[in-house]
């Protein structure tokens, strides 16, 4: 665990080029949102939770973190596997038969670090609430952080979870959306319009922080004010800026990359701006 | 033959409601969630017993799925509680990716199953979530037929680990089964042997099969009566030992005649010994407003039905055994 932004940007760095080359082997999966969602994982995993790789399922005395949009799961596997819950050799096997790196996150296969099924979008709030509820009852006071994709939003389930979040006092929960504006079918406001997020989840009872998202220092600011601001009978959530394939220029801004791998040429493009961008830490 | 007797009737639901305040008492890891439906699922009695242990979701069933799942994995034994309708197929997303693909321990209470909710009509009925349920690898589906069998069924299950399906109804019921007896998940209960036709009932229709197998003892036709209180995992070793024995076969359920008992029953003879079946079930429809009793009959789910297509299937043995034989 470490607070030197050099190192946690060089991990971030490593966890990109992990990604590239993960949807590249199989060409397939999601590399724009894993790209941009990469430094709050990075943040969070290697500077902000207390978890422990030697896998449980309760995660008693732990923080625990839920991937509710699954689909950007190589950015979780890659920050697993760096955190030492299982081989970095296995990153190879990303959706390939017979892995346990399946196209999106699974407890089916019993890859450590996983807490529960997501992919099917909506579910993870409501998953991270029964967790925290359950570590109010258990008398263990560690937190419970969840990711959504903007997108996401869009499904209902979250809007009944975010509703019961702050009936019940569930204080022990910070949950974060990648606010990319890009989905599948293209932007935000042209498929099916967020609105005014901020105000959204404040009239749903919630503490609201807005973070730049790919901006490792101001993550490290927006977490600790945001766990500074649990216990206090809200949830909290983070408005994570982020951009769509941040890190590799020509995925950069475009939902064109939300759900497409790259050829070989593109890979070596994205590793050769990976090594430079690290080479500067 | 056995004679079943009652001097009181209870409906299922609150054979659910006493259970899992039993099961609440004897393990703390016991939590509930319900719906906004409190009253019609009993569980007043868990809360007033243990109001920390309960959650409120509000008309919120996807939410409450998920959070059941959340639950578990802070070692809680979630139970959740709304009409099977909500419980099934509104969060069968829900239930399949949170749930039963990443093997949580959550046991899924449903009230109010098939066509006996009665006047509510075909909205809030169900006659397709047996087959839903037991559709998703790892579920466990159990379906008791009176106020003892479902409160025992509630106890066993919160000792069980792995998701379960539990459904119950609305209408009072006759109890006719034992106040202490044991419930073993996946093993059929012998309610009469009998050597002439297998009936196969489930649920409420475990009470019509025995006044069907008492009007066909009346016309000396031995029928042989099992509840299959759990139908899945089916007890195939007896539905294949009962059918060895008769050569026919009648299922009963209050439920859709596709991917039910039934089948689940036709599916294990036809790869094993092949025999005579007829359904007693709703003939792939939707239920309408009534009361039960006018139901089950009107949809072919009592007593008579079930004696006629027991002979019906008597019938088809002597014609299947003459024609083999020709």
């Amino acid at each position: 665990m470490t607070n030197d932004i050099n190192e946690l940007k060089r991990i971030a760095s490593q966890v990109r080029r992990d990604i590239v080359r993960m949807v590249h082997g199989c060409q397939s999966g999601h590399p724009g949102g894993s790209l941009g969602c990469t430094d709050y994982l990075v943040a969070l995993y290697f500077s902000v939770m207390k978890h422990n790789p030697d896998f449980s399922m309760d995660g008693k005395g732990e923080d625990l973190f839920f991937l509710s949009n699954g689909h950007i799961s190589p950015v979780f596997y890659s920050v697993l596997s760096h955190s030492g819950y299982f081989d970095k050799s296995e990153l190879k096997t990303f959706r390939k038969l017979d892995s346990r790196l399946q196209g999106h996150p699974t407890t089916h296969e019993g890859l450590p670090g996983i807490r529960i099924a997501s992919g099917s979008l909506g579910q993870g709030l409501s998953v991270a609430i029964g967790a925290a509820l359950a570590k109010k009852l258990n008398g263990d006071d560690r937190i419970v952080y969840t990711l959504h994709g903007d997108g996401e939003l869009q499904e209902g389930q979250i809007w009944e979870a975010a509703m019961f979040a702050p009936h019940n006092k569930v204080d022990n929960l910070i949950a974060a959306v990648d606010v990319n504006g890009q989905q599948i079918d293209g932007s935000t406001n042209q498929v099916l319009s967020l609105g005014n997020l901020h105000a959204k989840w404040e009239a749903f009872g919630w503490d609201v922080l807005e973070s730049k998202g790919n901006d490792m220092e101001a993550l490290l600011t927006t977490l600790a004010e945001a766990k500074q601001r649990t216990g206090k009978g809200k949830p909290v959530v983070i408005l994570l800026h982020t951009e769509m394939g941040y890190g590799v220029d020509f995925m950069m801004g475009s939902h064109k990359w939300h759900g497409v791998a790259p050829n070989d040429a593109q890979l070596e493009q994205a590793l050769a701006q990976l090594e430079e961008t690290l080479g500067d830490y | 033959m056995k004679k079943y007797t009652y001097t009181d009737k209870k409906d299922t639901r609150s054979g659910f409601g006493a259970g899992l305040l039993e099961a609440g008492k004897r393990n703390d890891q016991v939590v509930a969630l319900c719906a906004d439906l409190i009253g019609s699922l009993k569980m007043q009695d868990f809360i007033n017993a243990f109001p920390e242990r309960f959650f409120q979701t509000g008309i919120a069933e996807a939410n409450m799925m998920g959070m059941a799942a959340g639950l578990t994995i802070g070692g809680k034994i979630p139970f959740t509680g709304t009409f099977a309708n909500f419980s099934t197929g509104r969060v069968y997303d829900q239930i399949r990716q949170s749930i039963a693909y990443s093997d949580k321990n959550v046991k899924i209470c449903a009230s109010h199953a098939g066509l006996t909710l009665g006047e509510d009509g075909a909205t809030h009925q169900i006659l397709e979530d047996i087959g839903l349920m037991k559709m998703l690898p790892g579920m466990t589906v159990i379906n008791p037929c009176d106020y003892n069998q479902t409160k025992a069924a509630t106890i066993a299950i919160a000792e069980y680990h792995g998701p379960v399906y539990l459904r119950f109804g609305r209408p009072v019921m006759p109890i006719f089964t034992d106040a202490d007896q044991k419930f073993e998940i996946g093993k059929a209960w012998m309610v009469n042997e009998g050597t002439d036709v297998s009936i196969f009932a489930t649920g409420h229709l475990v009470w019509e099969a025995i006044k069907a197998g008492e009007i066909l003892a009346d016309e000396g036709i031995n029928a042989e009566i099992v509840n299959i209180h759990t139908i899945k995992p089916l007890d195939n070793e007896a539905v294949l030992a009962s059918v060895a024995k008769t050569g026919c076969v009648v299922t009963a359920e209050e439920h859709n005649r596709l991917g039910g008992l039934g089948d689940s029953v036709a599916q294990l003879l036809a790869t094993n010994v092949p025999a005579p079946q007829e359904y007693v079930a709703v003939n792939d429809s939707f239920g309408e407003s009534g009361t039960p009793e006018q139901l089950m009959a009107k949809y072919g789910l009592d007593a008579a039905h079930i004696v006629s297509a027991a002979k019906r299937a008597i019938e088809r043995k002597k014609t299947l055994y003459k024609e083999a034989f020709v």
